[in-house]
């Protein structure tokens, strides 16, 4: 049994179970509690949800030479001609670009690039390997992203944003019961998100994190906000389901909540 | 960099067709201080009333004595929210959230909406128990020094 750790408040937390790999140019970290953290069902779906997400590196990738991202940035291929998971992809890509104005982009820099879709959908996806297993709660953390879902009567996990001005500190904590949070800023990469409406670097955030159901629409969001700067925080405010934590620039600190997602 | 913090500014409450609530922080340059202790600002007599308006907004802070104003309490899906702010001089003091949907127990397990609660500056990461890391992407060259990182190795087995 790993030993309680990072329990300064002397709450009774429960270390939970941890494994780390390194997919898609970061590492993905899944974290476990409850009835499977060590056994072979729980190595099974950990091993299951690495093996989803090399298979989307290799098609998504645009560092490798072979992936459908590259052979699409050479016109070797058609987006159209490119399987089901790419025409996912591109429909998600467009939803955001259409709903962000612009900011979001599939093509920042002028070059096909699906990764501002990519990480969240992968890691979404692969979480259904985790939510197989019975009584127990799972986080799974890709690059500072990530869905988690607490076992049934279980402690929700508590997600610390980081403080984009201080890595290493973080700026606020967040119960997740059955959700998602992601976020995008400039602290690790620099300027690697780009307003597509001008093509310049988004200035006035420092970074957004946002809250959702989905990964997928929780990633796409914190990057869309981010490319809109000072534009996302109201962006944000009109955001059904949608909870976010952003970062200024100067270091205050906003909570954003979009307004209650319609029934059923 | 690291400066002293205090939640203050701004606390907005638009009432759409659902609610839509803003609440402001910001880093001040009044001194080191302690958490923003959130229920301990005692309201003070010249309490008032005051309803939100819709989005952008500074709260209105004119006159030069010392007063607390209480907003309405707004009714959200998750409870009633309200947010009360000091202003002294002219300028607000502190923004105090009076009344919070409970973000823990059995509302939470449906509400995967949870308010993001900010923590003092002066608290680390190791003081304030978390099981992960939400930031800014990092690479894996960057993730060998980082927060999650550090989690990590903890409950991994040596």
């Amino acid at each position: 049994m790993s030993a309680p750790v990072l329990d300064g408040a002397g709450a009774a937390a429960t270390a939970p179970a941890r494994f780390v790999a390194h997919v898609m140019g970061t590492a993905v970290s899944l974290a476990l509690r409850g009835r499977h953290t060590g056994d072979g069902a729980a190595r099974d779906a950990w091993a299951a949800v690495v093996a989803d997400l090399r298979r989307a590196d290799a098609l998504f990738s645009p560092w490798r030479a072979n992936s459908l991202v590259s052979r699409i940035g050479r016109g070797e291929l058609a987006p159209a001609d490119a399987g089901p998971e790419m025409a996912e992809v591109l429909a998600i890509g467009a939803a955001a670009a259409r709903g962000s104005g612009g900011a979001f982009t599939l093509h920042p820099r002028g070059r096909f690039d699906p990764c501002g879709v990519v990480k969240g959908w992968a890691v979404e996806r692969a979480c259904t390997h985790l939510r197989a297993l019975d009584d127990t709660g799972w986080c799974l953390a890709a690059g500072g992203d990530l869905q988690a879902r607490a076992a049934d009567d279980g402690e929700p996990w508590r997600i610390g944003i980081e403080d984009p001005a201080a890595t290493g500190r973080i700026v606020a904590t967040v119960p997740v019961v059955d959700g998602a949070v992601a976020t995008s800023g400039s602290a690790h990469r620099g300027a690697h998100v780009v307003d597509g409406r001008t093509g310049a670097t988004p200035s006035g955030i420092a970074q957004v994190s946002v809250l959702d159901a989905s990964l997928t629409r929780a990633d796409v969001d914190a990057t869309a906000a981010f490319a809109l700067g000072e534009d996302g925080v109201e962006w944000l405010a009109h955001r059904a389901g949608r909870t976010a934590l952003v970062v200024r620039s100067d270091g205050a600190a906003l909570t954003v909540r979009g307004p209650d997602p319609a029934d059923g | 960099m690291v400066s002293p913090v205090r939640r203050i500014v701004v606390a907005v409450m638009a009432t759409l067709s659902a609610v839509t609530l803003l609440f402001g922080y910001r880093t001040s340059t009044s001194g080191p201080d302690t958490t923003a202790a959130a229920a301990s600002t005692a309201r003070s007599p010249g309490t008032t009333s005051t309803t939100g308006g819709t989005t952008g907004g500074t709260a209105a802070a004119s006159g030069t004595g010392a007063t607390t104003v209480t907003g309405d309490a707004a009714q959200t899906r998750y409870g009633p929210v309200q947010v009360q702010v000091s202003v002294s001089g002219g300028r607000i003091t502190a923004v105090d959230v009076v009344q919070y949907p409970d973000t823990s127990g059995k509302d939470q397990r449906i509400n995967s909406q949870a308010i993001p609660q900010l923590v003092d500056e002066t608290i680390s990461a190791q003081s304030s128990r978390i099981d992960m890391v939400s930031g800014a992407t990092y690479t894996s060259e960057g993730y060998v020094t980082s927060l999650q990182s550090a989690l990590d190795r903890a409950g991994l087995p040596s």
